[in-house]
């Protein structure tokens, strides 16, 4: 589990972050949600160390890490893995050299354990034959089941994902949003994914973090959500009329 | 007045926050490798990236320019009293002492520095680094102590490339232009030879390595923003190192020749 403390960070005195308190339970998908500018990726960011908060802490299964040293962090660094926005992979590697990387740094395995574990992890995310190829050459749902497999090479106990199916047809986002929960529930990881799309929300979403300008709104699960009577969370929610016509049908 | 000394303390404030910021991200940088398998293998890369892909453009500019510094020695000194084998003497001067060292410096600054710059630039905007964050590796570390290593190594090589390039270039010039007989030229080459000169220049150079990858590293790690801003970074990193090398320049002449 991820606790996040008293959260407060501002840049140039510009308060981004408000006193945000916020559980993320282990096996299974913890979403964060709001409007673009609200916070998400900075509260994101600052739980995974990016950046550090102004006051407050996070804890990684009761261990502050915003107390610990940089040596410390570094232990626990290797327990994570991150899903960026734009996927983030090493332009200059292959695809395989990509999934391998963590594991050519922090693994002392023979190059043929690696590239079986690198494939392994291709494989899990629906991915065969593209070992080869640079991220420039694969569309962009591959290069994020790419990214995934990165991230997921090492075994980690918790994902980040900001933002994961930004850029992707609806139906490619559905299936890395699948992909995603059924990740975490195989392996027991704490998944906290940044999105404001709504299949996300209502289809993986088994807890959700609502943040409204810097500060936590409201808070539960994708069933939850339908019936919340809070007004922001709704304008957010039910903002095309199409939503709101779902709504007022349940 | 006023606005004159407020810019003034603006651009004094803004040259001690990057020389602070520089001295962190160099501290950073010289921290030790993660994996040295990985280090060393990326230091080969960097050496032919950095210095392998600038040999043609270090020979083709050393060549030309040791062509025309004899043609302009042989003009200047068109008096009878003065002898021919000055021209294999002013060439051999200006390539080593100078134009091999320092040009060519200034000549990768632009080549090498923005490529440095742009590359890491990129990899800051499209979150690459961050990755590296995340997994805990020193991304500054890692990313810049290659090539700081590689440039290092290579460049003593392109001033070695750059010298004898010039010089064939000049004796090339001089004696096809009939300016010099090859013998007279050559003579010169040997005449009141300081062989202390070479190792200046190799000196000079390993700075100037040291100078352009970091300075260049530094504005791309620190790349804030787009595309523009890349372009930005390039371009600073370009200046700035070039007029470190200029200033540098001046410093080390005045310790090691004075």
């Amino acid at each position: 589990m991820i606790e996040a403390i008293n959260i407060n960070k501002s840049f140039d005195n510009k308060i981004v972050l408000k006193d945000i308190n916020a559980s993320f339970k282990t096996g299974c998908t913890n979403l964060i949600i709001g409007q673009s500018g609200s916070g998400k990726t900075v509260l994101l960011k600052s739980l995974v160390g990016l950046h550090k908060p102004d006051s407050g802490s996070v804890m990684y299964d009761s261990r502050n890490f915003t107390a610990m040293s940089s040596d410390q962090k570094g232990e626990i660094r290797k327990e994570i893995g991150m899903l960026f926005q734009g996927s983030a992979l090493f332009d200059s590697m292959n695809v395989e050299e990509n999934v391998r990387f963590p594991l050519d740094m922090f693994t002392n395995k023979s190059m043929e354990e690696r590239r079986e574990r690198a494939n392994f992890c291709l494989k899990r995310v629906n991915l065969e034959n593209v070992n080869n190829l640079l991220p420039s050459e694969i569309s962009g749902g591959m290069q994020k089941r790419v990214a995934i497999a990165r991230a997921i090479a090492l075994n980690p106990r918790y994902l980040f994902c900001d933002e994961p199916n930004s850029g992707l047809d609806p139906k490619t986002a559905i299936v890395i949003d699948e992909l995603i929960q059924e990740i975490t529930r195989e392996y027991d990881m704490t998944t906290i994914i940044n999105t404001h799309d709504m299949n996300s929300v209502l289809a993986i979403g088994e807890n959700i973090i609502f943040i409204y300008n810097g500060a936590k709104y409201w808070e539960g699960s994708n069933e939850d959500i339908m019936h919340s009577d809070n007004k922001e969370l709704n304008d957010f929610i039910f903002a095309s009329k199409f939503f709101k016509k779902i709504r007022d049908r349940l | 007045m006023y606005f004159g000394s407020s810019f003034i303390k603006i651009y004094i404030m803004n040259f001690l926050y990057h020389l602070g910021r520089y001295a962190i991200f160099v501290k950073d940088v010289f921290r030790r490798p993660e994996k040295h398998r990985i280090f060393f293998s990326q230091i080969g890369k960097e050496m032919e990236a950095l210095g392998l892909s600038s040999v043609g453009i270090v020979v083709i500019i050393s060549f030309f320019m040791g062509a025309v510094i004899t043609l302009q020695l042989a003009y200047n000194l068109e008096i009878p009293i003065i002898p021919k084998y000055t021209l294999g003497v002013g060439a051999r001067d200006t390539m080593l002492l100078e134009f091999s060292s320092t040009m060519v410096s200034l000549i990768l600054a632009g080549k090498v520095g923005s490529h440095i710059a742009s590359q890491i630039g990129t990899m800051r905007v499209t979150e690459q680094i961050d990755v590296l964050d995340v997994m805990g590796i020193n991304s500054a570390n890692f990313l810049v102590l290659p090539k700081v290593v590689g440039m290092i190594l290579m460049m003593p090589i392109l001033v070695i490339i750059s010298m004898g390039v010039g010089i064939i270039g000049g004796w090339l010039a001089g004696v096809v232009a009939g300016e010099v007989t090859s013998a007279d030229f050559v003579y010169g080459l040997q005449y009141a030879f300081v062989p202390f000169y070479i190792l200046y220049s190799l000196i000079k150079s390993v700075v100037f390595a040291f100078l352009i990858t970091t300075i260049a590293g530094y504005w791309g790690y620190y790349t804030n923003g787009g595309s523009l801003e890349v372009g930005q970074s390039s371009t600073k990193a370009v200046v700035v190192s070039s007029i470190q090398i200029l200033l540098f320049n001046l410093v080390l002449t005045q310790l090691m020749l004075a």
